[in-house]
Protein backbone atom coordinates (compact mmCIF):
# COMPACT_ATOMS: atom_id res chain seq x y z
CA UNK A 1 0.00 0.00 0.00
CA UNK A 2 0.93 3.39 -0.90
CA UNK A 3 0.52 5.94 1.65
CA UNK A 4 -0.38 8.54 -1.15
CA UNK A 5 -3.86 6.40 -0.68
CA UNK A 6 -4.79 7.78 2.25
CA UNK A 7 -4.80 10.82 0.56
CA UNK A 8 -7.02 9.78 -1.92
CA UNK A 9 -9.65 8.15 0.41
CA UNK A 10 -9.85 11.19 2.64
CA UNK A 11 -13.04 13.11 2.53
CA UNK A 12 -11.43 15.94 2.79
CA UNK A 13 -9.78 15.86 -0.58
CA UNK A 14 -11.39 18.49 -2.40
CA UNK A 15 -12.86 17.08 -5.27
CA UNK A 16 -16.61 17.56 -4.25
CA UNK A 17 -17.41 14.09 -3.12
CA UNK A 18 -18.89 15.65 0.16
CA UNK A 19 -21.88 16.72 -2.45
CA UNK A 20 -22.94 13.26 -3.42
CA UNK A 21 -24.83 10.56 -1.03
CA UNK A 22 -24.84 7.90 -3.90
CA UNK A 23 -28.25 7.35 -3.33
CA UNK A 24 -28.77 7.89 0.31
CA UNK A 25 -30.66 10.82 0.54
CA UNK A 26 -33.32 9.73 -1.69
CA UNK A 27 -33.58 6.02 0.26
CA UNK A 28 -33.91 7.84 3.38
CA UNK A 29 -36.65 10.33 2.03
CA UNK A 30 -38.75 7.43 0.74
CA UNK A 31 -38.09 5.82 3.80
CA UNK A 32 -35.83 3.02 2.44
CA UNK A 33 -33.32 3.42 4.84
CA UNK A 34 -34.30 4.81 8.91
CA UNK A 35 -32.00 3.63 11.09
CA UNK A 36 -28.30 1.35 11.41
CA UNK A 37 -29.81 -1.73 10.31
CA UNK A 38 -30.95 -0.56 7.00
CA UNK A 39 -28.04 1.77 6.27
CA UNK A 40 -26.21 -1.83 6.55
CA UNK A 41 -28.36 -3.28 4.31
CA UNK A 42 -27.99 -0.74 2.05
CA UNK A 43 -24.55 -0.06 1.56
CA UNK A 44 -23.59 -3.21 2.12
CA UNK A 45 -25.71 -4.00 -0.82
CA UNK A 46 -24.35 -1.03 -2.76
CA UNK A 47 -20.92 -2.12 -2.22
CA UNK A 48 -21.24 -5.31 -3.28
CA UNK A 49 -23.05 -3.69 -6.90
CA UNK A 50 -21.76 -0.01 -7.85
CA UNK A 51 -19.09 -0.65 -5.20
CA UNK A 52 -17.85 -3.67 -6.90
CA UNK A 53 -18.17 -2.00 -10.61
CA UNK A 54 -16.67 1.15 -10.03
CA UNK A 55 -13.67 -0.53 -8.10
CA UNK A 56 -12.66 -3.02 -11.19
CA UNK A 57 -13.01 0.39 -13.58
CA UNK A 58 -10.96 2.15 -11.07
CA UNK A 59 -7.87 -0.56 -11.03
CA UNK A 60 -8.20 -1.18 -15.14
CA UNK A 61 -7.77 2.99 -15.42
CA UNK A 62 -4.74 2.86 -12.92
CA UNK A 63 -3.36 0.18 -14.74
CA UNK A 64 -3.47 2.31 -17.90
CA UNK A 65 -2.92 5.46 -16.47
CA UNK A 66 0.61 3.77 -15.15
CA UNK A 67 1.89 2.44 -18.50
CA UNK A 68 0.83 5.96 -19.99
CA UNK A 69 2.89 7.59 -17.54
CA UNK A 70 5.88 4.99 -18.13
CA UNK A 71 5.70 5.25 -21.66
CA UNK A 72 5.58 8.93 -21.78
CA UNK A 73 9.14 8.94 -20.83
CA UNK A 74 10.57 8.06 -24.58
CA UNK A 75 8.04 11.06 -25.57
CA UNK A 76 9.56 14.59 -26.17
CA UNK A 77 6.96 17.19 -25.86
CA UNK A 78 4.97 16.26 -23.23
CA UNK A 79 4.43 17.91 -20.01
CA UNK A 80 6.56 14.68 -18.42
CA UNK A 81 9.02 15.18 -15.88
CA UNK A 82 11.63 13.07 -16.99
CA UNK A 83 12.69 10.74 -13.87
CA UNK A 84 9.50 10.72 -11.79
CA UNK A 85 8.49 7.33 -12.05
CA UNK A 86 12.30 6.22 -10.84
CA UNK A 87 11.38 8.05 -7.22
CA UNK A 88 11.50 5.78 -4.32
CA UNK A 89 8.27 5.27 -2.63
CA UNK A 90 6.09 4.36 -6.35
CA UNK A 91 5.12 1.10 -4.96
CA UNK A 92 3.86 0.28 -8.44
CA UNK A 93 5.91 -1.37 -11.31
CA UNK A 94 4.01 -0.83 -14.48
CA UNK A 95 4.04 -4.05 -16.54
CA UNK A 96 4.59 -6.45 -13.79
CA UNK A 97 0.67 -8.01 -13.07
CA UNK A 98 -1.77 -5.17 -13.74
CA UNK A 99 -0.96 -5.13 -17.87
CA UNK A 100 -4.06 -3.46 -18.97
CA UNK A 101 -6.14 -5.28 -21.57
CA UNK A 102 -5.37 -5.29 -25.46
CA UNK A 103 -8.70 -6.10 -26.72
CA UNK A 104 -9.68 -3.25 -27.13
CA UNK A 105 -8.46 -1.92 -30.38
CA UNK A 106 -8.62 1.96 -31.19
CA UNK A 107 -9.89 3.10 -34.31
CA UNK A 108 -11.50 -0.37 -34.90
CA UNK A 109 -14.11 0.14 -37.73
CA UNK A 110 -17.16 0.88 -37.18
CA UNK A 111 -15.85 2.84 -33.22
CA UNK A 112 -15.62 6.26 -34.25
CA UNK A 113 -15.66 7.50 -30.63
CA UNK A 114 -12.12 5.95 -30.07
CA UNK A 115 -10.72 7.62 -33.14
CA UNK A 116 -7.74 9.65 -32.29
CA UNK A 117 -5.57 6.66 -31.46
CA UNK A 118 -3.29 5.80 -29.12
CA UNK A 119 -3.81 6.20 -24.99
CA UNK A 120 -6.91 8.51 -25.58
CA UNK A 121 -8.66 5.89 -28.24
CA UNK A 122 -8.31 3.65 -25.11
CA UNK A 123 -9.31 6.04 -22.51
CA UNK A 124 -12.70 6.44 -24.46
CA UNK A 125 -12.78 2.85 -24.64
CA UNK A 126 -12.76 2.35 -20.89
CA UNK A 127 -14.68 5.40 -20.49
CA UNK A 128 -17.70 3.47 -22.49
CA UNK A 129 -17.52 0.32 -20.44
CA UNK A 130 -18.26 2.43 -17.77
CA UNK A 131 -21.14 3.95 -19.60
CA UNK A 132 -21.98 0.47 -20.39
CA UNK A 133 -22.45 -0.19 -16.94
CA UNK A 134 -24.70 2.96 -15.73
CA UNK A 135 -27.93 2.34 -17.08
CA UNK A 136 -29.46 5.38 -15.36
CA UNK A 137 -29.11 8.78 -16.60
CA UNK A 138 -28.82 10.85 -13.45
CA UNK A 139 -26.24 8.27 -12.49
CA UNK A 140 -23.77 8.71 -14.98
CA UNK A 141 -24.46 12.44 -14.16
CA UNK A 142 -23.55 12.25 -11.10
CA UNK A 143 -20.92 10.24 -12.43
CA UNK A 144 -18.99 12.22 -14.76
CA UNK A 145 -19.55 15.51 -12.68
CA UNK A 146 -17.37 13.89 -10.02
CA UNK A 147 -14.71 12.45 -12.43
CA UNK A 148 -14.30 15.94 -13.57
CA UNK A 149 -14.16 17.87 -10.55
CA UNK A 150 -11.62 15.15 -8.97
CA UNK A 151 -9.49 14.93 -12.28
CA UNK A 152 -9.60 18.82 -11.99
CA UNK A 153 -8.29 19.27 -8.64
CA UNK A 154 -5.54 15.90 -8.99
CA UNK A 155 -4.22 17.52 -11.98
CA UNK A 156 -2.91 20.51 -9.85
CA UNK A 157 -2.36 17.85 -6.69
CA UNK A 158 0.01 15.24 -8.67
CA UNK A 159 0.75 16.73 -12.03
CA UNK A 160 1.23 13.85 -14.30
CA UNK A 161 1.03 13.10 -17.62
CA UNK A 162 -1.30 10.31 -17.12
CA UNK A 163 -3.85 12.60 -16.23
CA UNK A 164 -3.76 14.65 -19.40
CA UNK A 165 -5.02 11.45 -21.69
CA UNK A 166 -7.95 10.99 -20.40
CA UNK A 167 -8.84 14.55 -19.63
CA UNK A 168 -8.29 15.67 -23.50
CA UNK A 169 -9.54 12.06 -24.46
CA UNK A 170 -13.39 12.69 -22.46
CA UNK A 171 -13.47 16.77 -22.27
CA UNK A 172 -17.13 16.23 -20.70
CA UNK A 173 -15.33 14.54 -17.69
CA UNK A 174 -14.21 10.55 -17.62
CA UNK A 175 -16.53 8.33 -15.05
CA UNK A 176 -15.60 9.11 -11.63
CA UNK A 177 -13.93 5.57 -10.73
CA UNK A 178 -11.76 5.87 -14.32
CA UNK A 179 -10.82 9.57 -13.12
CA UNK A 180 -9.80 8.32 -9.29
CA UNK A 181 -8.11 4.78 -11.26
CA UNK A 182 -6.11 7.56 -13.32
CA UNK A 183 -5.37 9.94 -9.98
CA UNK A 184 -4.27 6.98 -7.93
CA UNK A 185 -1.95 6.24 -10.67
CA UNK A 186 -0.45 9.35 -10.72
CA UNK A 187 -0.73 9.56 -6.92
CA UNK A 188 2.04 6.02 -6.93
CA UNK A 189 -0.63 3.76 -6.11
CA UNK A 190 -1.14 0.20 -7.66
CA UNK A 191 -4.46 -0.87 -9.23
CA UNK A 192 -5.41 -2.66 -5.64
CA UNK A 193 -4.86 0.62 -4.06
CA UNK A 194 -7.25 2.04 -6.64
CA UNK A 195 -10.06 -0.81 -6.24
CA UNK A 196 -9.90 0.09 -2.37
CA UNK A 197 -10.02 3.57 -2.75
CA UNK A 198 -12.86 3.67 -5.11
CA UNK A 199 -15.04 0.39 -2.86
CA UNK A 200 -14.18 2.61 0.18
CA UNK A 201 -15.60 5.72 -1.26
CA UNK A 202 -18.49 3.72 -2.79
CA UNK A 203 -19.79 3.70 1.14
CA UNK A 204 -18.30 6.32 3.24
CA UNK A 205 -20.41 8.96 0.78
CA UNK A 206 -23.64 7.22 1.54
CA UNK A 207 -22.94 6.62 5.23
CA UNK A 208 -22.15 10.22 6.04
CA UNK A 209 -25.10 11.91 4.35
CA UNK A 210 -27.28 9.08 6.73
CA UNK A 211 -25.45 10.53 9.60
CA UNK A 212 -26.56 14.19 8.18
CA UNK A 213 -29.52 13.37 6.93
CA UNK A 214 -31.23 11.26 10.14
CA UNK A 215 -29.32 12.55 12.90
CA UNK A 216 -27.47 8.58 13.49
CA UNK A 217 -25.11 8.49 16.51
CA UNK A 218 -21.58 9.10 14.15
CA UNK A 219 -20.10 5.96 16.18
CA UNK A 220 -22.88 3.91 15.22
CA UNK A 221 -22.57 4.54 11.74
CA UNK A 222 -18.27 3.98 12.27
CA UNK A 223 -19.35 0.23 13.27
CA UNK A 224 -21.50 -0.50 10.66
CA UNK A 225 -18.55 0.36 8.31
CA UNK A 226 -15.95 -0.99 10.33
CA UNK A 227 -18.19 -4.61 10.12
CA UNK A 228 -18.07 -4.06 6.43
CA UNK A 229 -14.00 -3.83 6.36
CA UNK A 230 -13.81 -7.59 5.00
CA UNK A 231 -16.19 -6.93 2.34
CA UNK A 232 -14.20 -3.68 0.95
CA UNK A 233 -11.46 -6.36 0.89
CA UNK A 234 -12.39 -8.81 -1.13
CA UNK A 235 -14.48 -6.65 -3.82
CA UNK A 236 -10.68 -4.43 -4.13
CA UNK A 237 -9.72 -8.11 -4.57
CA UNK A 238 -12.06 -9.63 -6.96
CA UNK A 239 -11.94 -6.02 -8.91
CA UNK A 240 -8.19 -6.70 -9.83
CA UNK A 241 -8.74 -10.10 -11.20
CA UNK A 242 -7.46 -9.51 -14.48
CA UNK A 243 -9.49 -9.57 -17.10
CA UNK A 244 -10.75 -8.19 -20.25
CA UNK A 245 -12.22 -4.76 -19.83
CA UNK A 246 -15.10 -6.22 -21.66
CA UNK A 247 -15.54 -8.87 -18.98
CA UNK A 248 -14.99 -6.73 -15.51
CA UNK A 249 -17.91 -6.75 -13.01
CA UNK A 250 -21.13 -5.39 -14.41
CA UNK A 251 -23.30 -6.01 -11.42
CA UNK A 252 -26.78 -4.00 -11.50
CA UNK A 253 -28.25 -2.07 -8.49
CA UNK A 254 -31.80 -1.70 -10.20
CA UNK A 255 -33.05 0.26 -6.55
CA UNK A 256 -30.22 2.54 -6.60
CA UNK A 257 -31.31 3.15 -10.45
CA UNK A 258 -34.70 3.84 -9.53
CA UNK A 259 -33.51 6.06 -6.42
CA UNK A 260 -31.35 8.39 -8.58
CA UNK A 261 -33.77 8.73 -10.72
CA UNK A 262 -36.25 9.54 -8.42
CA UNK A 263 -33.58 11.88 -6.07
CA UNK A 264 -33.89 14.41 -9.56
CA UNK A 265 -37.66 14.97 -9.22
CA UNK A 266 -37.58 15.74 -6.09
CA UNK A 267 -37.45 19.55 -4.67
CA UNK A 268 -35.56 19.86 -1.39
CA UNK A 269 -32.42 18.09 -1.85
CA UNK A 270 -29.63 18.53 0.37
CA UNK A 271 -27.26 16.29 -2.44
CA UNK A 272 -26.48 16.55 -5.67
CA UNK A 273 -26.78 12.91 -6.00
CA UNK B 1 -28.23 -32.99 -19.78
CA UNK B 2 -26.43 -30.85 -22.61
CA UNK B 3 -28.37 -29.19 -25.28
CA UNK B 4 -27.76 -26.96 -27.90
CA UNK B 5 -30.35 -25.53 -30.33
CA UNK B 6 -30.43 -23.11 -32.90
CA UNK B 7 -32.65 -20.54 -34.82
CA UNK B 8 -31.40 -18.69 -37.94
CA UNK B 9 -33.53 -16.39 -40.25
CA UNK B 10 -32.52 -16.40 -43.92
CA UNK B 11 -33.97 -13.69 -46.37
CA UNK B 12 -35.54 -14.71 -49.36
CA UNK B 13 -36.53 -12.14 -51.98
CA UNK B 14 -37.49 -10.11 -49.18
CA UNK B 15 -39.31 -12.56 -46.82
CA UNK B 16 -38.05 -14.34 -43.82
CA UNK B 17 -37.61 -17.37 -43.70
CA UNK B 18 -36.75 -19.99 -40.69
CA UNK B 19 -33.94 -21.40 -41.97
CA UNK B 20 -32.11 -23.26 -39.42
CA UNK B 21 -34.79 -24.35 -36.24
CA UNK B 22 -32.58 -27.00 -34.95
CA UNK B 23 -34.43 -28.21 -31.43
CA UNK B 24 -32.07 -30.45 -28.84
CA UNK B 25 -33.99 -31.25 -26.26
CA UNK B 26 -35.14 -30.30 -23.67
CA UNK B 27 -34.72 -27.06 -25.90
CA UNK B 28 -37.34 -27.78 -28.25
CA UNK B 29 -38.76 -25.23 -30.48
CA UNK B 30 -42.00 -24.64 -32.78
CA UNK B 31 -42.55 -22.20 -35.30
CA UNK B 32 -46.28 -20.68 -33.94
CA UNK B 33 -45.85 -17.83 -36.91
CA UNK B 34 -44.22 -16.89 -39.72
CA UNK B 35 -41.77 -15.36 -37.96
CA UNK B 36 -42.33 -16.33 -34.50
CA UNK B 37 -41.19 -19.56 -32.99
CA UNK B 38 -41.83 -20.86 -29.01
CA UNK B 39 -39.51 -22.18 -27.01
CA UNK B 40 -41.60 -25.79 -25.67
CA UNK B 41 -39.11 -27.10 -22.80
CA UNK B 42 -39.70 -30.71 -23.13
CA UNK B 43 -38.21 -31.94 -19.71
CA UNK B 44 -38.32 -30.52 -16.23
CA UNK B 45 -35.61 -27.31 -15.29
CA UNK B 46 -32.87 -26.54 -16.34
CA UNK B 47 -31.80 -29.24 -12.70
CA UNK B 48 -28.33 -28.64 -11.74
CA UNK B 49 -25.87 -30.20 -13.85
CA UNK B 50 -27.61 -29.04 -17.18
CA UNK B 51 -25.53 -27.13 -19.60
CA UNK B 52 -28.05 -25.51 -22.39
CA UNK B 53 -27.15 -23.00 -24.92
CA UNK B 54 -28.99 -21.49 -27.56
CA UNK B 55 -28.13 -19.95 -30.85
CA UNK B 56 -29.78 -17.28 -32.50
CA UNK B 57 -28.45 -15.68 -35.76
CA UNK B 58 -31.17 -12.74 -37.33
CA UNK B 59 -29.94 -12.21 -40.91
CA UNK B 60 -29.76 -8.59 -41.78
CA UNK B 61 -33.31 -7.53 -43.11
CA UNK B 62 -35.33 -10.41 -41.70
CA UNK B 63 -37.43 -10.45 -38.92
CA UNK B 64 -37.89 -13.26 -35.77
CA UNK B 65 -39.72 -13.25 -32.67
CA UNK B 66 -39.09 -15.59 -29.73
CA UNK B 67 -41.17 -16.35 -27.00
CA UNK B 68 -42.12 -19.49 -24.55
CA UNK B 69 -45.16 -20.91 -23.67
CA UNK B 70 -44.33 -21.31 -19.74
CA UNK B 71 -41.79 -20.15 -17.47
CA UNK B 72 -38.92 -21.36 -16.69
CA UNK B 73 -38.33 -23.45 -13.49
CA UNK B 74 -34.86 -23.75 -12.20
CA UNK B 75 -33.89 -26.81 -9.84
CA UNK B 76 -31.52 -28.16 -8.34
CA UNK B 77 -29.09 -30.49 -8.90
CA UNK B 78 -25.60 -32.24 -8.85
CA UNK B 79 -23.66 -29.04 -9.55
CA UNK B 80 -24.30 -25.30 -11.11
CA UNK B 81 -27.00 -25.35 -14.15
CA UNK B 82 -25.93 -22.97 -16.86
CA UNK B 83 -28.08 -21.87 -20.04
CA UNK B 84 -26.06 -19.76 -22.62
CA UNK B 85 -28.34 -17.43 -25.62
CA UNK B 86 -25.77 -15.88 -28.07
CA UNK B 87 -27.70 -13.61 -30.47
CA UNK B 88 -26.75 -11.85 -32.99
CA UNK B 89 -29.36 -9.52 -34.99
CA UNK B 90 -28.07 -8.09 -38.49
CA UNK B 91 -28.79 -4.64 -40.68
CA UNK B 92 -32.15 -3.99 -40.66
CA UNK B 93 -33.32 -7.51 -38.84
CA UNK B 94 -35.55 -6.87 -36.16
CA UNK B 95 -35.72 -9.49 -33.58
CA UNK B 96 -38.04 -9.58 -30.69
CA UNK B 97 -36.78 -12.10 -27.41
CA UNK B 98 -39.93 -11.94 -24.75
CA UNK B 99 -40.00 -15.32 -23.20
CA UNK B 100 -41.96 -15.46 -20.03
CA UNK B 101 -39.62 -15.37 -16.62
CA UNK B 102 -37.63 -17.65 -15.05
CA UNK B 103 -38.39 -18.86 -11.81
CA UNK B 104 -35.73 -19.55 -9.12
CA UNK B 105 -36.64 -22.85 -7.35
CA UNK B 106 -35.54 -23.34 -3.19
CA UNK B 107 -31.89 -25.11 -3.80
CA UNK B 108 -31.26 -24.38 -7.33
CA UNK B 109 -27.36 -22.80 -8.40
CA UNK B 110 -28.28 -21.42 -12.06
CA UNK B 111 -25.82 -19.45 -14.31
CA UNK B 112 -27.57 -17.24 -17.18
CA UNK B 113 -25.14 -15.71 -19.97
CA UNK B 114 -26.66 -13.83 -22.66
CA UNK B 115 -24.64 -12.09 -25.38
CA UNK B 116 -26.32 -10.07 -27.83
CA UNK B 117 -24.23 -8.75 -30.76
CA UNK B 118 -26.18 -5.87 -32.94
CA UNK B 119 -25.16 -4.49 -36.35
CA UNK B 120 -25.86 -1.14 -36.41
CA UNK B 121 -29.53 -0.98 -37.62
CA UNK B 122 -30.88 -3.64 -35.84
CA UNK B 123 -33.76 -3.23 -34.15
CA UNK B 124 -34.22 -5.09 -30.85
CA UNK B 125 -36.40 -6.15 -27.64
CA UNK B 126 -35.13 -8.19 -24.94
CA UNK B 127 -36.64 -8.68 -21.65
CA UNK B 128 -35.23 -11.23 -19.12
CA UNK B 129 -37.68 -11.99 -15.66
CA UNK B 130 -36.64 -13.44 -12.66
CA UNK B 131 -38.52 -14.43 -10.02
CA UNK B 132 -36.99 -15.21 -6.77
CA UNK B 133 -38.99 -18.51 -6.32
CA UNK B 134 -42.19 -19.63 -6.12
CA UNK B 135 -44.96 -18.48 -3.68
CA UNK B 136 -43.29 -18.24 -0.53
CA UNK B 137 -40.55 -19.98 -1.08
CA UNK B 138 -37.03 -18.76 -0.63
CA UNK B 139 -34.78 -18.92 -4.35
CA UNK B 140 -31.65 -20.57 -4.50
CA UNK B 141 -28.27 -19.17 -6.02
CA UNK B 142 -28.19 -17.28 -9.57
CA UNK B 143 -26.05 -15.21 -11.24
CA UNK B 144 -27.10 -13.57 -14.48
CA UNK B 145 -24.54 -11.63 -17.13
CA UNK B 146 -26.36 -9.99 -19.97
CA UNK B 147 -23.57 -7.88 -22.71
CA UNK B 148 -25.37 -6.09 -25.61
CA UNK B 149 -23.15 -4.48 -28.10
CA UNK B 150 -23.43 -2.51 -31.17
CA UNK B 151 -21.26 -2.89 -34.21
CA UNK B 152 -18.86 -3.79 -31.48
CA UNK B 153 -19.42 -0.95 -29.46
CA UNK B 154 -20.30 -2.11 -25.65
CA UNK B 155 -24.37 -0.71 -24.91
CA UNK B 156 -25.68 -2.33 -22.04
CA UNK B 157 -23.75 -4.76 -19.29
CA UNK B 158 -25.16 -6.05 -16.84
CA UNK B 159 -25.19 -8.48 -13.94
CA UNK B 160 -28.37 -9.61 -11.22
CA UNK B 161 -26.90 -12.08 -8.56
CA UNK B 162 -29.65 -13.41 -6.21
CA UNK B 163 -29.43 -15.38 -3.25
CA UNK B 164 -26.51 -13.80 -2.35
CA UNK B 165 -26.40 -11.82 1.96
CA UNK B 166 -25.09 -8.97 0.38
CA UNK B 167 -27.23 -7.98 -1.78
CA UNK B 168 -30.78 -9.78 -0.75
CA UNK B 169 -32.48 -7.41 0.91
CA UNK B 170 -30.73 -4.52 0.63
CA UNK B 171 -32.30 -1.23 -0.13
CA UNK B 172 -29.89 -0.47 -2.50
CA UNK B 173 -30.52 -3.55 -4.77
CA UNK B 174 -33.43 -5.32 -4.88
CA UNK B 175 -35.08 -3.58 -1.71
CA UNK B 176 -38.37 -6.12 -0.10
CA UNK B 177 -38.82 -6.95 -4.30
CA UNK B 178 -39.46 -10.73 -5.24
CA UNK B 179 -39.07 -10.05 -8.63
CA UNK B 180 -36.61 -8.33 -11.35
CA UNK B 181 -36.55 -7.87 -15.01
CA UNK B 182 -35.30 -5.78 -17.68
CA UNK B 183 -36.46 -5.01 -21.47
CA UNK B 184 -33.76 -3.71 -23.75
CA UNK B 185 -35.16 -1.59 -26.41
CA UNK B 186 -32.93 -1.20 -29.53
CA UNK B 187 -34.57 0.90 -32.18
CA UNK B 188 -32.18 2.16 -35.17
CA UNK B 189 -32.76 5.68 -36.88
CA UNK B 190 -34.00 6.27 -39.52
CA UNK B 191 -36.73 3.59 -38.18
CA UNK B 192 -36.42 -0.06 -39.61
CA UNK B 193 -39.62 -2.02 -40.61
CA UNK B 194 -41.80 -2.89 -38.20
CA UNK B 195 -42.66 -5.83 -36.37
CA UNK B 196 -44.23 -8.34 -38.64
CA UNK B 197 -46.60 -10.23 -36.21
CA UNK B 198 -49.20 -8.17 -33.44
CA UNK B 199 -47.61 -8.54 -30.35
CA UNK B 200 -48.93 -11.59 -28.49
CA UNK B 201 -51.28 -12.62 -26.46
CA UNK B 202 -52.75 -10.02 -24.00
CA UNK B 203 -50.44 -7.47 -24.43
CA UNK B 204 -50.89 -3.96 -25.15
CA UNK B 205 -48.18 -2.21 -25.93
CA UNK B 206 -48.03 -0.98 -29.08
CA UNK B 207 -45.86 -1.32 -32.36
CA UNK B 208 -42.77 0.84 -32.28
CA UNK B 209 -42.59 3.79 -33.89
CA UNK B 210 -39.45 6.16 -34.83
CA UNK B 211 -37.76 8.18 -32.26
CA UNK B 212 -36.12 7.60 -29.10
CA UNK B 213 -36.80 8.16 -25.80
CA UNK B 214 -34.32 11.04 -24.03
CA UNK B 215 -35.30 11.83 -20.88
CA UNK B 216 -36.07 8.45 -18.67
CA UNK B 217 -39.59 8.13 -17.47
CA UNK B 218 -40.36 6.93 -13.98
CA UNK B 219 -43.61 5.33 -12.25
CA UNK B 220 -43.96 3.01 -9.35
CA UNK B 221 -41.45 0.13 -9.16
CA UNK B 222 -40.38 0.76 -12.98
CA UNK B 223 -38.19 3.49 -14.97
CA UNK B 224 -37.57 3.79 -18.54
CA UNK B 225 -33.58 4.79 -18.98
CA UNK B 226 -32.22 6.32 -22.06
CA UNK B 227 -29.09 4.51 -22.12
CA UNK B 228 -25.89 6.44 -23.16
CA UNK B 229 -25.67 4.56 -26.22
CA UNK B 230 -28.26 4.41 -29.12
CA UNK B 231 -31.32 1.56 -26.32
CA UNK B 232 -33.38 2.43 -23.98
CA UNK B 233 -33.58 -0.15 -20.98
CA UNK B 234 -36.92 -0.11 -19.06
CA UNK B 235 -35.60 -1.77 -15.58
CA UNK B 236 -38.35 -2.71 -12.91
CA UNK B 237 -38.72 -4.59 -9.93
CA UNK B 238 -42.12 -6.07 -8.13
CA UNK B 239 -43.65 -8.07 -5.78
CA UNK B 240 -44.63 -10.75 -8.38
CA UNK B 241 -44.44 -12.32 -11.60
CA UNK B 242 -47.48 -10.64 -12.62
CA UNK B 243 -47.26 -6.79 -11.45
CA UNK B 244 -43.49 -7.40 -13.31
CA UNK B 245 -44.83 -7.60 -16.28
CA UNK B 246 -47.69 -4.91 -16.07
CA UNK B 247 -44.29 -2.65 -15.30
CA UNK B 248 -42.03 -3.84 -17.61
CA UNK B 249 -45.02 -4.07 -20.53
CA UNK B 250 -46.03 -0.06 -19.33
CA UNK B 251 -42.15 0.84 -19.83
CA UNK B 252 -41.68 -0.71 -22.98
CA UNK B 253 -44.66 0.83 -24.08
CA UNK B 254 -43.15 4.29 -23.05
CA UNK B 255 -39.25 3.05 -24.61
CA UNK B 256 -40.93 2.69 -27.56
CA UNK B 257 -42.83 6.00 -28.24
CA UNK B 258 -41.41 8.55 -29.74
Amino acid sequence: MNAALLLLADSRLPAGGHGHSGGAEEAVRVGAITGPGDLARFLRGRLATAGLVAAALSAAACALAARDDASAVDEPGRSYEPGRSDEPGRSYEPGRSYEPDRSYEPGRSGEPDRSGGGAEGEWRGLDAEADARAASPAQRGASRTQGRLLLRSARRIWPSPALDAPARAVPQGVHHPIALGAVSAAAGCSPHDAALATAYTSITGPATAAVRLLGLDPVVVHRVLAGLVPDLESVARTACARTAWEDLPAHAAPALDLLAEQHLRTEVRLFVS
Amino acid sequence: MDARAAIATESAGGRTVLGTLRSDPPLTMRQTGPVTVHLVSTAAGPLGGDHLELRIDVAPGTCLEIASVASTLVLPGPGESVTVVEARVGAGATLRYAPEPTVLAAGCAHRMIVRLALEEGASVTWREEIVFGRYGERPGTCHSRFDATIGGVPLLRQEFVVGDPAVDGSPAVYGDARCVGSVLVVRPEPPGPPFADAPAAGRTDKPPTSGRLTEPVLAEGCVVLPLAGPGTLVSALAPDAAALRERLTWGEARATRS
